[in-house]
């Protein structure tokens, strides 16, 4: 059995929850079903509009349209066959549990340092054994070399933890989709920890 | 005392330390954070009470916006 089989096999089986869909959502969302993750729950409330498509997994066709069903229609041009269940709403302490209870890893992509503070604290007091893997710091420009994945217990930050979106810097695609394929890539070594895979087993 | 600061060995001259004076001595000041003792998370009330002694795990992560 080759290694790509192997890993496909391994993520079939596994749900991973994604928290907002928009510029570090969408793109994470987009490489997880290209890696063959089996299924993934996504909530976001917002629609696509024209600005957001500097960064986000969009197309101009798309404006207007729900987030979650728009990126739901790009997810399944990817693979018709992924499994992706919508949730059209604001993530709040009172749905968060109902959304996200059967995934086996949670991505928090929101926009605001506010969300990301409330979900860090619900999901590592509620969920302490579902790994969450969130972002922060990814505005601007540059300084790749700053960007960095922290740890601690189950709650994985991806990000410089600096570069603030407003009011000093916007948010360019480079930077938001490195930052999202920083967390695509923390998932994908979580979930095939038990197959030990890295980059050196290939 | 001799802490892990973020998966690092750091020094500090007090014997015990809140985790405020700690964040004041690393000048971390940014607004959203999530704080971490020995692997319990950290309430916000609680930085300026909770001690942090020598041998501590103390995570500290900056949310900042963008996403």
């Amino acid at each position: 059995m080759t290694y790509s089989t192997k890993i496909s096999e391994i993520l079939s089986v596994k749900t991973a929850g994604i928290a907002g869909a928009g510029g570090l959502g969408s793109n994470v969302a987009a490489a997880l079903v290209r890696s063959g993750i089996g299924k993934l729950i996504i909530a976001d409330f917002d629609t696509v509009s024209l600005p957001n498509l500097n960064r986000q997994f969009y197309f101009a066709a798309q404006t207007g349209m729900k987030k979650c069903n728009a990126l739901k229609e790009n997810l399944l041009a990817i693979n018709p066959l992924a499994r992706i269940e919508v949730h059209d709403c604001r993530v709040t302490p009172q749905n968060a549990s109902a959304i996200f209870s059967e995934c086996n890893i949670v991505v928090e992509a929101f926009d605001s340092a506010e969300e990301k503070s409330w979900f860090a604290e619900y999901m590592t007091g509620h969920f302490p054994r579902i790994p969450l893997v969130m972002g922060s710091g990814l505005a601007g420009r540059g300084g790749f070399e700053r960007l960095k994945i922290q740890q601690a217990d189950n709650l994985y930050v991806c990000g410089d933890q600096e570069s603030d979106a407003l009011p000093h810097a916007a948010l360019t695609a480079p930077r938001v989709i490195m930052v999202a394929m920083m967390q695509a890539d923390t998932v994908l070594g979580i979930l095939l920890k038990e197959f030990n895979y890295d980059h050196h087993t290939e | 005392m001799t802490i892990t600061l973020n998966n690092r060995q750091e020094n500090f001259s007090g014997q015990e330390m809140t985790i405020a004076e700690i964040m004041q001595a690393k000048s971390f000041h940014f607004r959203m954070l999530v704080v971490k003792l020995n692997h319990q998370l950290i309430k916000r009330e609680a930085y300026a009470t909770t001690l942090v002694k020598a041998g501590d795990r103390l995570d500290i992560i900056h949310l900042v916006s963008g996403g």
